[in-house]
């Protein structure tokens, strides 16, 4: 018999995703002339059922650039293991050339001038090209929407997530778990959900009150499909009321859960399911570790974190497939289920190229209808930027540093705090900043720039906690953000020392002083997760600061000081 | 309105409490004797009952925590980062259908919460869970 070591094998070498001959070619490789459609979504077909897979859209109709990460460190068992692996080093490690889609698509590097050459990518007209292609092979494949869909726009803030909801809808998911849609609250949550046309999962949701599960977002749905049948249990994001505002959505509780998970995976197991996948807003790491706590999980969809890997990550014997975020990636993965278990898989994450890629003419035409009343007032440009704009990094990146400074002119401050988060795409040299630019890195329910004053004791105690949920070394007690970032402060940071013991050498960069631990500072941030925050909304203190410069140049940052990575 | 220092502090009160005790809670020692005093100083097994409780509260103030203990008799809780670490007593008659029970405790800080069970023929078993009280509020 074929084992499942086996299978990862084969799965591995039917996941690569296509490789471009673009060597020494970098900049001036056009996607449109080395790339095609059918390149992109050439699958032979595998076994019984299918699975598609997107997550963390973020309310990304249209297409973007999306940088990927060049720092993402791990810590405890997953230092130096994927996703904790960027750049050159992640390029060597699946065998992807320089230059190539995959080096673009995939990694970081050289990402302007690739972008310039390549294009952008996402826009869920182009994704539901790709899963209109996967039906027509297998008309019964199940998609499945890992959360954090109703979310990270300008249209979607407008409409409290009302055209990603009719967008969604014309792309008929099967199913879809949750994390920044209760961040909506939970009238309009409940209201959404109440008519959703497809399952909204979590076994991980309860009730607050009654410590039990709710009748809203059942655990879990079974599927017959291909002649077996398969569960799909959800997994919402674990650390909801921590890391987002609890008071928005009082009702629901969360947590890992993974003797609930349990229970569930042997509840459908002893109800037939042959396979079991859970779709999870766990993040990566999470997801790893649940696989090793929790027996019988065929398959872990994994979001929230944001990584995008060529080919499925093998833990304990399960799969975890992370799909990337903003619309930029769809993952493939057939499954050949027979006997009572699952005999063998193929993958492949597909990069949705936005040039490369032809639009659904139906799903594009909804996406205008959606964007059309508030195109003008969106569509403005506020600046122009000559630099990268990304945001993702474990310290900082330049939209978030863009987002301190202004913090700090605009609110009079000292010290600017902007919360770690993975969202917003990113903007290449030469492009127009526009209101929707700064809605896209910005937007959510509880934006408000507040200003208040903190000592450098509670300053130091607010990046010892952020650091923790980030660097603890067990996965369980991460939340999958990244750090704060700080403007105006400088710090130094050993990632592998406990709780009250990373941060040190914390300076006041405007003097070059000491942090005073009994001194207070004049502080600037924005999405406190506490009730009653007062102040301007943060896309307007972006807005105003970015009108004033008129040019946006990145500048080097080198404040943090990283050790133990 | 600002926000005020006193909501942050107010908010963060868990995180500087745990940060004021870095290293053992200073109350460890007072759920030990606690612990000792309960046994009579026996040796505590562990593996035969189970204790439930979040990885990371979602509100220090209550934290819901369940205990399953097949075949005992009693269970107490102790919370060992608090200033009076027994939190709860269950006893369980012949005819309780399980051993099991839910509640909910307050935890000031970071500390770990630990489950003593007296079984059916006087020997004792431990489970314990290490619950982490955060300011939050930077998911992405």
């Amino acid at each position: 018999m074929i084992s499942r070591r086996d299978f990862l094998q084969v799965g591995m070498a039917a996941s690569a995703i296509v490789g471009g001959s673009g060597f020494g070619n970098w900049a001036r490789l056009a996607a449109q002339q080395s790339l095609s459609q059918d390149q992109l979504l050439e699958f032979e077909t595998f076994g019984n059922v299918s699975l598609i897979h997107v997550t963390d859209i973020h309310a990304q109709l249209k297409p973007v650039y999306f940088r990927e990460p060049s720092e993402n460190i791990g810590v405890g068992s997953n230092k130096g293991a994927v996703p904790h692996v960027t750049g050159a080093r992640f390029r060597s490690l699946y065998g992807i050339e320089d230059g190539s889609p995959s080096h673009y698509a995939l990694s970081s590097g050289d990402f302007a001038s690739l972008a310039k050459g390549y294009g952008r990518v996402g826009g869920l007209d182009r994704v539901a090209t790709v899963i209109k292609a996967i039906r027509a092979d297998r008309p019964d494949a199940i998609l499945l929407d890992g959360g954090d869909t109703w979310h990270g726009s300008y249209t979607c803030y407008k409409t409290a997530g009302q055209d990603m909801v009719n967008v969604m809808n014309a792309l008929n998911p099967d199913a879809m778990t949750f994390h920044w849609e209760f961040t909506l609250g939970s009238d309009r949550v409940t209201e959404i959900v109440e008519n959703l046309p497809f399952a909204a999962l979590g076994q991980n949701i309860f009730d607050v009150e009654w410590d039990e599960p709710t009748e809203l977002f059942p655990p879990y749905k079974m599927f017959e499909r291909g002649g077996t049948k398969v569960a799909v249990i959800g997994q919402a994001f674990p650390y909801m009321p921590i890391a987002n505002p609890g008071w928005m959505f009082p009702e629901f509780a969360f947590g890992i859960r993974d003797k609930n998970m349990q229970a569930m995976v042997n509840e459908v197991r002893a109800d037939g399911a042959e396979c079991v996948v859970v779709l999870s807003h766990n993040g990566f790491d999470v997801d790893k570790k649940m696989a090793t706590v929790v027996d019988g999980i065929d398959v872990i969809l994994s979001g929230h974190t944001h990584d995008a890997l060529p080919e499925p990550v093998l833990s304990g014997k399960t799969i975890i497939v992370p799909s990337g975020s903003n619309g930029k990636f769809v993952s493939r993965v057939d499954l050949d289920i027979r006997n009572g278990q699952l005999m063998g898989y193929r993958h492949k994450l597909i990069p949705v190229f936005a040039d490369v890629i032809e639009r659904d003419a139906e799903v594009s035409a909804l996406i205008d209808e959606q964007r059309a009343p508030y195109l003008e007032d969106m569509s403005e440009v506020i600046g122009k930027t000559d630099s990268l704009l990304y945001r993702r990094g474990n310290f900082n990146g330049t939209w978030d540093d863009l987002i301190c400074d202004a913090l700090i002119s605009e609110r009079d401050a000292e010290i600017a705090l902007s919360p770690g988060v993975r969202w917003g795409p990113s903007l290449i040299p030469g492009q127009d900043i526009t209101r929707e630019d700064i809605f896209n890195v910005t937007s959510m329910t509880y934006g408000k720039a507040y200003r208040t004053e903190m000592t450098g004791e509670f300053l130091k105690i607010v990046l010892e906690d952020v650091a923790d949920n980030i660097f603890n070394p067990d996965p369980y007690y991460q939340q999958g953000g990244d750090m704060v970032r700080t403007g105006g402060l400088g710090y130094r940071i050993d990632v592998n020392k406990p709780q009250g013991d990373r941060v040190s050498n914390m300076t006041l960069l405007q003097s070059g002083e000491a942090i005073d631990p009994a001194r207070s500072y004049v502080v600037a941030g924005w999405a406190s997760v506490n009730e009653g925050t007062e102040g301007p909304q943060i896309w307007d203190v972006v807005e105003n600061h970015v009108r004033n410069l008129g040019i946006v140049t990145a500048r080097e940052n080198n404040s943090v000081e990283v050790v133990g990575a | 309105m600002e926000l005020t220092r006193r909501k942050i502090l107010a908010v963060g009160s868990g995180a500087l409490v745990f940060t004021s005790l870095s290293g053992l809670p200073a109350f460890a020692n007072l759920a030990d004797d606690a612990i000792a005093s309960l046994t009579g100083g026996k040796e505590i097994g562990e593996g035969a009952i189970s204790l439930t409780a979040p990885e990371i509260a979602e509100n220090g103030n209550t934290v819901p925590i369940s205990v399953d203990a097949p075949g005992a008799v009693s269970v107490t809780l102790f919370a060992d980062g608090n200033p009076v670490p027994s939190v709860a007593t269950f006893k369980f008659g012949p005819l309780s259908a399980s051993r099991s029970a839910s509640t909910r405790i307050r935890l000031a800080s970071t500390q770990n919460v630990i489950a003593i069970a007296q079984m059916e023929d006087g020997s004792f078993q431990k489970a314990s869970s290490n619950v982490k009280v955060t300011i939050g509020g930077c998911g992405g």
